[in-house]
């Protein structure tokens, strides 16, 4: 049963999360992980089968990799407060001897995560050896990859693009989070990548879209689709239109808060912009 | 001198695919990944007997690595396999992030190391693979010497927990160790014991080494020959007992002096007890075509080699 009211309140909470991260070392990406607080906060929340506790094998759980690992406050905000690790362990983000590295990473034993990401392109490849493990584990739960458009530029990803149809990887929910912009500006200037959708069509994959990908509702409904499209012998690709920076009005429609922390006066327009809800950390 | 016979010529590759032939019956979890070069890694046996578990990649060597890693999640053992080249070089940062520093359990297989691939020339000769793949924190870095060793480090490797590089080779080369040898992972083996020179090898080199070591004793040099399969973590303890005794080593490699076994002796006499030490490695070049024989002889990486390195580090004493 969807309770859409606390899903939105638990994304504000993380857009303050996001924010405060950011802030407090004046380095970090808030652009990016505010694009998909809804979105990971729907995976999380409602989505995905998670089996309590974390195990690294994820055998009986349905498993999410975050192949686009700069947007990792928002990640972390997610797994903090579904239970993964402590909330006030986010205050540690990006400081030293902490489990919340700048990129996600495993080295340091933090729940929640199974493969460091940063260096971009790696994590679908990641999620169809993942999904294919299942397969042979006889295990029905599926794998959910959350990868950036710009990362699409990477060559890997299209290696791993037409494997994945090839070899009928259909236990696999590829997202993709189309919002445009890159670092050095909108996507369609720095490289364009032409029709995205026609693009996995070709690949044989079957392709949705989720046009409001930063309306929980939108979100819920395309992706139980995507989820109802599994396991007819295709990978599933979701392409989810965001906002960058979405919920903190002068971030948005814009590539300028990519990775720029904001300074003292804007982070309190944006926790204005964004009332507590479920605790600061 | 100790007597070290060749029980027949084989190529260290196809002692990788008897290993895997033998783990696909042995260990349910071992799974294998190759990117277009079933024969050259000899996986046909594994292909064909378990082919719910063998994954043909196509020639997309990134992925592969991505999908071994993610293949672990879930507990499976993954064996890549490809040429060396293509098995570092050009997955070097998918190895990085998604192997070692994530910690995965993976096995990357590497044959057509080196010169010894023959006339395919440098494209595919690749000299650095071992300096790339032991830099890495937490790989550990293994290079066997023939058939035998080849398939007992691929069978020690499935129950050796962490990411691995196993590098071996195309040429057909004499088998001399014996098939019960124990493979002990970071474990040198004193081939023979002697005290005027220490003579460390790995890899092709190590026959090598034996041979000169007999052309030495009939010099009068009485020469020591280790054979260090595991690059990382290296057995230190023999390395420095055994120079604490000649008093000087020659190392021999089929792989640049630059990140070779060579630096990594080095630095474990620089630390502990520097020594002389002379090196049988290239020169910091590309390979070229030719055949094995002429190649080794050309880029100074046979037995004539190792005896005029024994010479001149016994003179530095």
């Amino acid at each position: 049963m969807s309770n859409t009211q606390h899903l939105q309140d638990f994304t504000t909470q993380t857009r303050r999360d996001i924010l405060r991260m950011v802030h407090a070392v004046n380095s970090g990406h808030p652009g990016g992980s505010l694009g998909c607080a809804e979105f990971l906060t729907v995976l999380y929340q409602q989505l995905l089968q998670r089996n309590p506790g974390f195990s690294m094998d994820g055998i009986g759980e349905d498993i999410f990799f975050l192949s686009n690992g700069h947007i990792s406050p928002i990640f972390y905000s997610v797994l903090a407060r579904s239970g993964y690790f402590p909330v006030s362990e986010l205050a540690t983000f990006r400081k030293l001897n902490s489990r919340l590295q700048g990129h996600p990473t495993t080295h340091d034993g933090l729940p929640g995560v199974r493969m460091a990401a940063g260096s971009l392109g790696q994590g679908l490849s990641v999620a169809i050896g993942a999904a294919q493990a299942k397969k042979l584990n006889h295990d029905a739960h599926l794998v959910y990859v959350l990868t950036g458009d710009g990362e699409l530029q990477e060559g890997q990803n299209w290696e791993a693009i037409m494997y994945a149809s090839a070899k009928k990887v259909d236990n696999l929910i590829a997202t993709i989070d189309f919002n445009g912009q890159q670092i050095d500006g909108a996507t369609n200037d720095v490289l364009n990548m032409g029709n995205l959708k026609t693009k996995f069509e070709a690949f044989d994959w079957d392709v949705l879209e989720i046009k409001e990908g930063n309306n929980i509702e939108a979100i819920i409904k395309g992706m139980e689709e995507a989820k109802s499209r599994t396991g007819k012998g295709k990978p599933v690709c979701v392409l989810l239109h965001t906002v960058m920076g979405n919920g903190v009005d002068f971030m948005m429609h814009t590539h300028a808060w990519h990775g720029k922390a904001p300074n003292d006066d804007q982070l309190a327009v944006g926790l204005a912009q964004n009332l507590e809800t479920l605790g600061d950390y | 001198m100790k007597k070290y016979t060749n029980t027949g010529s084989k190529d260290t590759r196809s002692g990788f695919g008897a290993g895997m032939t033998e783990l696909g019956q042995k260990n349910e979890n071992v799974v294998a990944l190759c990117a277009d070069l079933i024969g050259s890694l000899k996986f046909d046996d594994f292909k064909k007997n378990h082919p719910e578990r063998f994954f043909q990649i196509g020639i997309a060597e990134a992925n592969m690595i991505g999908i071994a890693a993610g293949l672990t999640i879930g507990g499976k053992i993954p064996f890549t396999g490809t040429f060396a080249n293509f098995s570092t070089g050009r997955v070097y940062d998918q190895i990085r992030q998604s192997v070692a520093y994530s910690e995965k359990n993976v096995k990357i297989c590497a044959s057509h190391a080196g010169l010894t691939l023959g006339e395919d020339g440098a494209t595919h000769q690749i000299l650095e693979d071992i300096g790339l793949m032991k830099m890495l924190p937490g790989m550990t870095v293994i290079n066997t010497c023939d058939y035998n060793q080849t398939k007992a480090a691929t069978l020690a490797l499935a129950d050796h927990h962490g990411p691995a590089y196993l590098r071996f080779g195309r040429p057909v080369v004499p088998n001399f160790t014996s098939t019960d040898a124990p493979f002990v992972i970071g474990k040198a083996i004193i081939l023979n014991e002697g005290t005027d020179v220490t003579i460390i090898a790995t890899g092709h080199l190590v026959w090598e080494a034996l041979l000169a070591a007999e052309a030495l004793e009939a010099k009068g040099i009485s020469a020591e020959v280790i054979n260090i399969h595991t690059i990382k973590p290296l057995d230190d303890e023999a390395i420095l007992k055994s120079v604490a005794k000649t008093g000087c080593v020659v190392t021999a490699e089929e792989h640049n002096f630059l990140g070779g076994l060579g630096e990594s002796v080095s630095r474990v006499l620089a630390v502990n007890n520097p020594k002389p030490q002379e090196f049988v490695a290239v020169n910091d070049s590309f390979g070229e075509s030719g055949t094995p024989e002429q190649l080794m002889e050309k880029y100074k990486l046979n037995n004539k080699a190792i005896i005029e390195a024994a010479e001149r580090v016994i003179k530095r004493k």
